[in-house]
Parts: structure tokens; sequence; C-alpha cells
């Protein structure tokens, strides 16, 4: 795109306090029309407290933040009337129909019933609940449910859509039948705006992803170019046995570029992995297993957030 | 679930179709939510009403009938052959009519205004949905006490048909005690409203407003027995309760019961003070609550 557009999603300094807990602490991003954005983070890293204050719903401490242009504070329901929002929690009205659910969030834009029957019909049927359509909503399963939130962030056709972990909870088949959903958006033109902690949703659907950790904004790139900066080409995992991994990685020093050793494995970065184990073999070292595979997001996620749980 | 075999066809109905139809631009769609929000959101509301259209019709159809066979009939006979002028004139009937339907739209705002809040702020986050939409939070509250206004409406006029069925209510100026019995429903309502608002979880609050609060304002708002025939020390509760200030605008317009300008004032005036009182902190409770 033309460098003269301007971002639909800009945020400069960001940052959400609650009291001493800096949820979001002075985090900078654009995020040009129709490009698939991610953030990317462990819990609690300040992802939602993100995306709750792009959607107009949560007021930032300070820095700024202009959506199509607009400030969420001065101009909310101008700024929620352009975006579709799927929230981390499902909030449908379990009361009404499937498809009433659909109506229903329509009114809130002002949208006329004559649009709103058929373009209900339509959503139903991208979202695959079109047999659904006159069932309660208690009835679905988790990943209809969660295909039928998306269908009604559609509603008012938003050229922008904010995706809170949209597949966190769902099995594998629901996760690619809304992967598939997303692209289709995407491929139309809508900008994606999503948070996960999956790196294969990463990979698959965005162009450009950000690493969040404790409000701060860790790395930033396509998901090839974060694994070109923060990991190396390979990764060679070897397994000596939990008591030995320690201490055998004392005598791999030297080998790959990078050496982790983990309670029950050794991780060497290189940029030849089979390269690194013929190395590791001429040395007299018999690991139980060894695996050569190429390196991942998850990798540099790891590498930048660190390995400890963070509950 | 399976993914159905991509071909033309489905392609053209999965994705050529969503984008044929065109919603109007975002700037209309702000422009309408920030003229009608608060009608969009009752709208919501009562359309999930719907769904217990019958239980809603029976139990405002059945409530009335049952008290006013059992009080106004059953206990009336008794009291009316006991009394002669205790309850100005009027038949037992006469005087408790008023106040059970005054008591009949607290109930119904009781109930409306307590675990509906739950499940919209915690159970099911009803809230949290028109709260990503272009509505702001004041038009939630709004909305929802509009809706629960008709809804006080329709209950109200349906018991005010039974009651004067009975022959309770002679008087024309009688329609009047259904916005009174209104407007008595939301100024018990919205402070209610307001506290389940705040409330971060259930734990039993709801049944304690029930038990102490709804029930006793029932039994010494004046409903059954004039207040002046309490002993002092417990006439308060009348004079702080929305149904006895309710209940006496409703006796004098239903049988001409005499009550001064100034007190009809003081009534009326009271109820809107607590109505609107309640209303302005359940916004400022939600704005905090779903702003977070």
């Amino acid at each position: 795109m033309p460098l003269s557009d301007p971002p639909v999603i800009s945020a400069h300094r960001l940052s959400k306090h609650y009291g001493d807990f800096h949820a979001v602490d002075g985090i900078s991003f654009d995020v040009p029309a129709g490009e698939s954005f991610g953030l990317l983070g462990p819990n609690g890293a300040g992802k939602s407290t993100t995306m709750r204050m792009i959607g107009g719903v949560s007021q930032r401490t300070s820095g700024e933040l202009t959506i199509m242009g607009l400030d969420p504070e001065e101009h909310g329901p101008e700024v929620r009337a352009h975006l579709g929002v799927v929230p981390q929690q499902d909030n449908l009205d379990e009361e009404l129909r499937v498809r009433d659910n659909l109506l229903v969030y329509g009114r809130y834009f002002g949208l006329p019933m004559s649009y709103l029957r058929p373009k209900a019909d339509e959503l139903l049927e991208f979202a695959q609940l079109t047999e659904k359509s006159g069932a309660k909503v208690d009835a679905l399963s988790g990943g209809m449910k969660r295909r039928l939130t998306i269908a009604r962030s559609l509603i008012n056709e938003p050229k922008i859509l904010l995706l809170d972990e949209p597949t966190t909870g769902l099995d594998p088949q629901a996760r690619h039948v809304l992967w598939d959903r997303l692209f289709r958006l995407k491929e139309s033109g809508v900008t994606l705006i999503l948070t996960t902690h999956y790196m294969d949703e990463a990979e698959q659907l965005c162009d450009r992803l950000v690493v969040v950790d404790k409000g701060r904004i860790m790395a930033e790139g396509s998901p090839a170019q974060l694994i070109r900066d923060h990991s190396t080409r390979e990764v060679l995992e070897l397994r000596f046995g939990s008591e030995r991994n320690t201490t055998v990685a004392a005598e791999l020093q030297g080998i790959g570029e990078r050496l982790e050793p983990l309670p029950d494995r050794v991780l060497i970065y290189a940029r030849d992995g089979e390269e690194a184990l013929e190395q590791v073999i001429s040395r007299g070292l018999k690991p139980v297993t060894s695996l050569v595979r190429r390196s991942s997001l998850e990798d540099v996620f790891l590498r930048l957030t660190g390995r400890s749980l963070i509950d | 679930m399976t993914e159905p075999t991509p071909s033309v066809a489905s392609d053209d109905v999965v994705v050529q179709q969503p984008y044929r139809l065109h919603a109007h631009p975002p700037e209309i769609s702000a422009s309408r939510a920030r003229r009608f929000g608060s009608w969009y959101y009752a709208e919501h509301v009562l359309r999930s009403m719907k769904s217990y259209r019958w239980t809603l019709l029976a139990s405002s159809v059945g409530t009335p009938v049952i008290y006013l066979f059992a009080l106004g009939v059953g206990l009336a006979t008794l009291v009316d052959r006991n009394t002669d002028d205790a309850f100005g004139g009027v038949s037992y009937l006469a005087f408790i009519a008023p106040a059970l339907l005054a008591s009949a739209a607290i109930m119904t705002a009781a109930t409306e205004f307590t675990y509906p809040v739950m499940d919209g702020f915690k159970w099911r986050r009803v809230y949290y949905g028109p709260h990503a939409s272009p509505l702001n939070t004041d038009q939630i509250v709004n909305g929802h006490v509009l809706a629960i206004a008709i809804r006080l409406m329709a209950t109200t006029t349906i018991y005010f048909v039974i009651v004067a069925a009975f022959g309770a209510s002679d008087s024309p100026s009688g329609v009047l005690a259904i916005p009174v019995a209104v407007l008595t429903g939301l100024a018990f309502g919205l402070p209610l409203l307001a506290f389940a608002a705040g409330l971060e979880e259930d734990r039993g609050q709801f049944a304690l407003v029930m038990r102490f609060i709804v029930t006793p304002l029932f039994l010494f708002s004046g409903t059954f027995f004039p207040l002046e025939t309490l002993p002092v020390f417990l006439r308060w509760i009348g004079w702080i309760s929305p149904l006895w200030h309710g209940t006496e605008l409703g006796r004098a317009l239903t049988y001409g019961y005499e009550l001064p300008v100034w007190l009809a004032v003081v009534h009326v005036v009271f109820l809107v003070v607590l109505a609107v009182v309640g209303l302005h902190l359940a916004r400022s409770v939600f704005a905090r609550r779903l702003g977070k």
C-alpha cells in the first residue's frame, strides 16, 4: 500500500494502569488498512487490555490512540461503529435464538430489519450455522458459539475486526474452520487485529505481529522475520534422560549458536541442525533421542517471554 | 463438524453472498446509536422476554386473581362485616386493590432488577455485547429500565383490568393508578438496580432483599390496614417505603380517598426522587464496571 495512506489504527506510548499495576506500559504500533496484525503474549501480558482500549470500551491512562483517525474516548460511538468485536469470552444472549442474536446486535447499529434479515441469513451461511438458525444458543457447541460470535461481529460489515483469543478452548477441527473463515475475511480486505497465545494461529493468520510481555512490546515483525531475528534456522532437540541433561550441557558448549538446557531435554539452536548433531556425536555423546526441526515462532516466544509459568 | 468440499457453487454461496448487501456507513450507525441507542437496547430486552411470554402472561393474570380472591373476596367478607368505617367508607376490596397494584409493580421490579443484572455482568455477560457496539453505557441502563418500565406497564394494566372487573375502581381517574404503580415500581427498582450492578457475586444478597426489604414493605406500608393503625414506632417503615407513597396516591385515584394536594405532591416527589437518584447511581456503577 502507498505510504501516504494513514494507518487505520495508531497507538503511541499507549498505557493503562490499574493503581500500581501497569497492564499496558507504553506500547506503540501502527496498523495499515487490510493488514492482519497480531498481539502475541502470555496470559496477563496486556493483550486484552490493549484490545479493549482499541475497542473503545476501556479508557487509557496515557498515550495516544486513534482508530480511523478518531480518538475512541472522544468519539466512542463513531469508533465502535467501525469495528466488529469478538471478545475473549462469548457474550451471546442465550435467551434469544441463534438468528435473533444477529438481528438484535444489528439493531445497535441502527440497521433496518430489511437489511438485517437477509444479512443474518448470509452470515449464518458464512459461519456454517444455517441449520442452527432457530436453535437456542445453549444447544450450540463451543466452536459453534464462537462462529456465531464472529458472525455477529460482522453484522455491520466492519472494515476492522478485533478478535481476542478467537480459538482458545476449541478443538482442532473447529479451529481450522474458524481460521478458514477469518482468512476469507482477510482476503476480502478486512483489517484483522487478533490476540493469541497460539503460535500456529499467529503464523497462519498474521502478516505482522508484536510479542507483548508485561505490558511492553518485546519484538515486532512478520512471523518469518521474528524467527530470523530471534532464533536460528533450525533447532536440535536432544534427550539424555532427565538426570543427565544439565550435566551433559557443559560438554556441549560451543556447538551451534545457543544452548538451552531444560529439565527434559537440551536445545541447540543452529543454522544446520544435522551438522550440530554430528558434532555432538563426534564428542562421544550419545543422546537417547535426537530431533532436528525448523525454528518456530514458539522458540521466539519462549526466548522473549521466558519459560517460567505466568499465572 | 466437517468442512464442505469447496466447489464453485459453494464458493458462490459462501464468499460472494456476504458482501452483496451493504450496511449503511459507520457514521450513520453512530449517529443513529447516539439518538436511539436506549430504544435499541430496550428492544433487545423485550425480545428476550418473548421467550418467557407465556410465563409472564400467566403470572400477570394469575397473581391478581389469586390475591383478589383470597383477600378481596375471602378476607374482605369478614372484614367488611366487622368494621364500620375503618377504611374510609369503602369496601375492603377497594381499599387494598390500589395497594396490591403497586405491590405487583414492586415485586416485578424486584425480580427484574436483581438476577438479570447479575446475569448481564457476570453469568452470561449480556451487557458486554452492546457495550462493544456504538451504544454507550448510559443507553444500556436506560434501555434496560425502559424495557422493564414497559413490562411494568403491561403487568399493572392487566392487574388493573382485573381489579376493575372485581368492581374495585369506580372512579374514572382510577386508570391513572397504572402509571402511579409503574412509578412506584421504578422508585423501588432503580436503587435496587444500582445495588445489584455493584455486586461482584451473588452470596444470597438478593434473597435477603426479598425477605427483609420487599416483604416488610409489603406488610407495613399501609397495604392491608391504614398506616395510622400501626404504633408510631413502626410507621416510619411506611414513610420511607415507596409502596406506601404509591398506594396513597393510588387510593386517591381509584376511590376518591381524601388526600390533600400538598401531600399528593410529596408522594409524587418522593417517588420521582428515588427513581432519579437510583437511575443516576446505576449509570455510574455501570460505567465504572463495564469500562474497567
